[in-house]
């Protein structure tokens, strides 16, 4: 912490590409922007569940694996080591969750699901830091023996058990959840009475003090620890140098490989407590397939997100958002979201006319007639459309906006002991 | 220069047999810590297959085949093509609805649907190259999303095309007409042994693979790429174009991937057509360094494993998904042993020159003592 704040620039400030900054409290703006949006599509289409309590609740629980797989990805990359292995390092938390859950308790579980997840940590720090395997490679290798291993432990462990078998586990206690009832019940007169964004921000209230999981509780509150670690401390500042410039840092006394191999090991936790989270709280035991692709989803999420920590909160509500209409009779409301879409598109385009981006502009502005026109067109998304929708939002974000993302300088690379020489 | 190449050939053995070696000892030790019969699993494994599993093994080693030749197309050009699993259903699906509307008769039926195939996967990929070559967005993220994007996509449209398949409640493409399958031939009596004819085509993809990249400018231009962008631009070779090219002839050869399945087996695409065959490409092209004969013999090992494996859990009482954890890490001590054994190479080199400098007549020696 000795270092002083201009150094702090390297991770953030690139010398020949000084961009304005969002200001800090984007992420509060951004929230009450959404949902002001949500609360007059709703009046204005009636699309009723888009921003109920229930919507928001399983959006929360869609929500926090994604943003813990997430900031795995984070933690890794921002130490220069891609981590394509989280879906793996998930899978192995769990069957964690699942195994340590049942016989020791909840709490056990979650312990279970992280040890597990650094184990998958492990084997990648192993591979990629000290043999310098090459990072994609052994994330996939992972991802291949995750998988395996866990379908081989869960039919070692569960099928002797009751309501256990191959591809599940027995049911799990519950991790404890909070719910205030008189608040609750106060916000839920609000909500019901349908006032513009004011029902809404009850709405969410309600959700936040409605059977609210302390695991919710502690994955955010693992977010915030992970930004102040990285960003506000000279540990997580000489971490992000290894993921920037490592010769640099190591020629500056920084123990290198002990910084990523750190850090890919409290990636693996971060990705096993994820999976943890689906086991304990968005169902109650282990299935196998549970993860499906979320460890990849958190990855998008953080890129999504431009390699912060609130960009991919952002990315991972997104993502969960978009899941959780894809299960309640979604089609209704993404088929209102459309016409949110078709203005955005439109006003973004008149925003790139403006700024003399003619072509871009014409693009994005058929886009937007585009998404008009098919919402005029149909009454009902098919819900594949619905699940489809972060990863094609995914892709164009990343084929649009790349210029703008920035990923670590050294991200991916293979880093020797001694090259800076 | 023959000792050269006979001791490259010998280290290129050595380092892949020293990767097995690993991978099954690490594989024993899961087994023995988790108090599993070590022995009983080897031995089972390690028999020697019946003749129906022997088709079935060369049958699925076709497939992989197939998908380790698509992913090594991309590694070839320092591309990771991940997205082998969504183009291999997309084009699978295509091809299923092309054969099985029937628009042609018989074989010219059978080639529309491989030629729509390889266009759907080139395509499919091509998203992916173009993204990469003019947005410089990693292929590996891309292709991962656009295999999520692929499994709704098929998911909607088979809904949109399918019929109900008799007597279950599954649902698939047409079936595909008699005159436009692909004939297998039966390698033994009674049923079940029957192999795809599918082979001959993906042996032909596999000599065009070798023939195309060492033989022809365009696989130097492609294999100088992937070794050096630098070189390669020196040389007059637009990278981006290369970039796009080398995901479309991957993504092509993805296309593939389903089709012995889809004319020699299921005759449909369906809501249960396998899946995740791309990702056992991966390894399996790691595994055979890119040489069309060591992915042939990757294809047939992992194909062994997975057919052998079957009859764990009824003869020893083991889960037969042990063997993907020696799959699995056979990918890691394959990539961590051809490292050492280079290293080890190079090292017998060195040690090669400096003795024949040393030699009595020739002067200097010292020069090659750093």
């Amino acid at each position: 912490m000795s270092i002083p704040a201009t150094a702090t620039g390297v991770a953030t400030v690139a010398p020949a590409t000084r961009r304005r900054r969002l200001p800090r409290w984007w992420f509060a703006a951004a929230l009450v922007g959404v949902l002001a949006a949500l609360s007059l599509l709703q009046i204005i289409t009636g699309a009723e569940d888009l921003a109920s309590s229930g919507t928001i609740s399983a959006t929360i629980i869609a929500t926090v694996p994604i943003m813990l797989a997430g900031l795995g990805g984070l933690w890794s990359e921002r130490a220069g080591v891609v981590n394509i292995g989280l879906e793996g390092m998930m899978i192995l938390g769990t069957w964690g969750a699942g195994y340590f859950g049942y016989h020791h308790g909840a709490w056990a579980g979650v312990l279970g699901a992280i040890l597990m997840g650094m184990v998958g940590g492990l084997l990648h720090a192993v591979a990629t830091v000290i043999f310098g395997v090459d990072h994609i490679i052994s994330g996939v290798a992972i991802n291949i023996i995750a998988l395996g291993a866990v379908q081989y432990l869960a039919s070692l462990t569960f099928v002797d058990l009751p309501g256990g078998g191959q591809t599940q586990s027995p049911k799990i206690d519950d991790v404890p959840t909070i719910t205030i009832t008189s608040i609750g019940d106060h916000l839920q007169t609000v909500e019901q009475k349908d006032i513009f964004f004011i029902s809404p921000v009850a709405a969410l209230g309600r959700a936040l003090v409605t059977n609210l999981s302390l695991l919710t509780l502690i994955s955010l509150l693992l977010l915030l620890v992970t930004y102040w670690l990285l960003w506000r401390t000279a540990f997580g500042l000489r971490l992000r140098s290894c993921g920037e410039s490592p010769a640099a840092a190591e020629s500056l006394g920084v123990h290198v490989l002990r910084y990523k191999f750190v850090a890919v090991l409290i990636s693996g936790g971060l990705a096993g407590l994820a999976g943890g989270f689906l086991v304990m709280v968005a169902s109650s035991n282990y299935r196998d397939g549970q993860t499906g692709g979320r460890g990849y989803i958190g990855l998008a999420a953080m890129i999504f997100g431009n390699w912060r920590p609130g960009g991919l909160l952002a990315g991972a509500g997104l993502f969960g958002y978009t899941d959780t209409l894809g299960l309640r009779q979604g089609g209704d409301s993404v088929h209102a979201l459309l016409l949110a879409v078709a203005i955005i598109a439109l006003a973004v385009a008149i925003w790139q006319a403006r700024q003399g981006q003619q072509r871009v502009a014409v693009v994005t502005g058929f886009t937007a007639l585009l998404v008009g026109a098919v919402y005029f067109a149909i009454d009902e998304v098919p819900s594949d459309f619905v699940t489809m929708t972060p990863y094609v939002v995914t892709l164009l974000v990343l084929a649009f906006a790349s210029q703008r993302l920035r990923m670590p300088a050294a991200d991916g690379q293979i880093y020797r002991k001694g090259s800076a020489g | 220069m023959t000792n050269a190449r006979i001791l490259k050939l010998v280290l290129g053995v050595a380092s892949a047999g020293l990767a097995l070696v690993a991978a099954f000892a690490i594989t024993s030790l899961v087994l023995i810590i988790a108090g599993d019969p070590v022995g009983d699993v080897w031995s089972t494994i390690l028999t020697v297959p019946e003749t129906r599993n022997l088709a079935n093994i060369i049958n699925n080693a076709t497939v992989l085949y197939l998908s380790g030749l698509a992913v090594a197309v991309g590694f070839r050009m320092n591309l990771f093509n991940i997205g082998v699993d969504g183009q291999y259903r997309v084009a699978a699906f295509t091809a299923a609805v092309v054969a099985g509307e029937g628009w042609l008769p018989g074989y010219l039926n059978t080639a529309l649907a491989i030629l729509a195939a390889i266009l759907v996967g080139g395509a499919w990929a091509g998203i992916a190259g173009v993204l990469r070559a003019t947005r410089g967005v990693s292929e590996v993220i891309s292709t991962i999303m656009l295999n999520f994007i692929a499994t709704s996509i098929v998911a909607y449209l088979l809904r949109e095309v399918a019929v109900r398949e008799e007597g279950s409640n599954n649902i698939g493409t047409k079936i595909i007409p008699e005159g436009s399958r692909i004939p297998g031939f039966a390698i033994g009596d009674g049923p079940g042994t029957e192999i795809y004819g599918f082979l001959f085509i993906a042996l032909l993809v596999g000599f065009l693979y070798w023939f195309v990249l060492n033989k022809t400018r365009f696989g130097f231009d492609l294999r100088a790429t992937g070794q050096s962008t630098t070189a390669a631009v020196a040389s007059g070779v637009s990278v981006k174009k290369m970039t796009i090219i080398a995901m479309l002839v991957s993504g092509g050869v993805a296309g593939l991937v389903g089709l012995p399945i889809l004319f020699g087996d299921a005759y449909t695409y369906g809501s249960t057509f396998q899946s995740g065959l791309g990702f056992a490409g991966i390894a399996i092209a790691l595994l055979g360094r890119n040489n069309p004969i060591g992915i042939a013999l990757g294809a047939l090992l992992f194909a062994f494993l997975d057919e052998q494996s079957n009859k764990l859990q009824i003869l020893v009482g083991v889960a037969p998904e042990i063997v993907a954890i020696t799959q699995g890490v056979i990918v890691l001590t394959v990539v961590i042993s051809y490292e050492l054994v280079r290293r080890y190479g190079v090292r017998l080199e060195q040690q090669h020159v400096a003795r024949a400098l040393a030699r009595p007549g020739s002067d200097k020696p010292e020069e090659v003592s750093a």
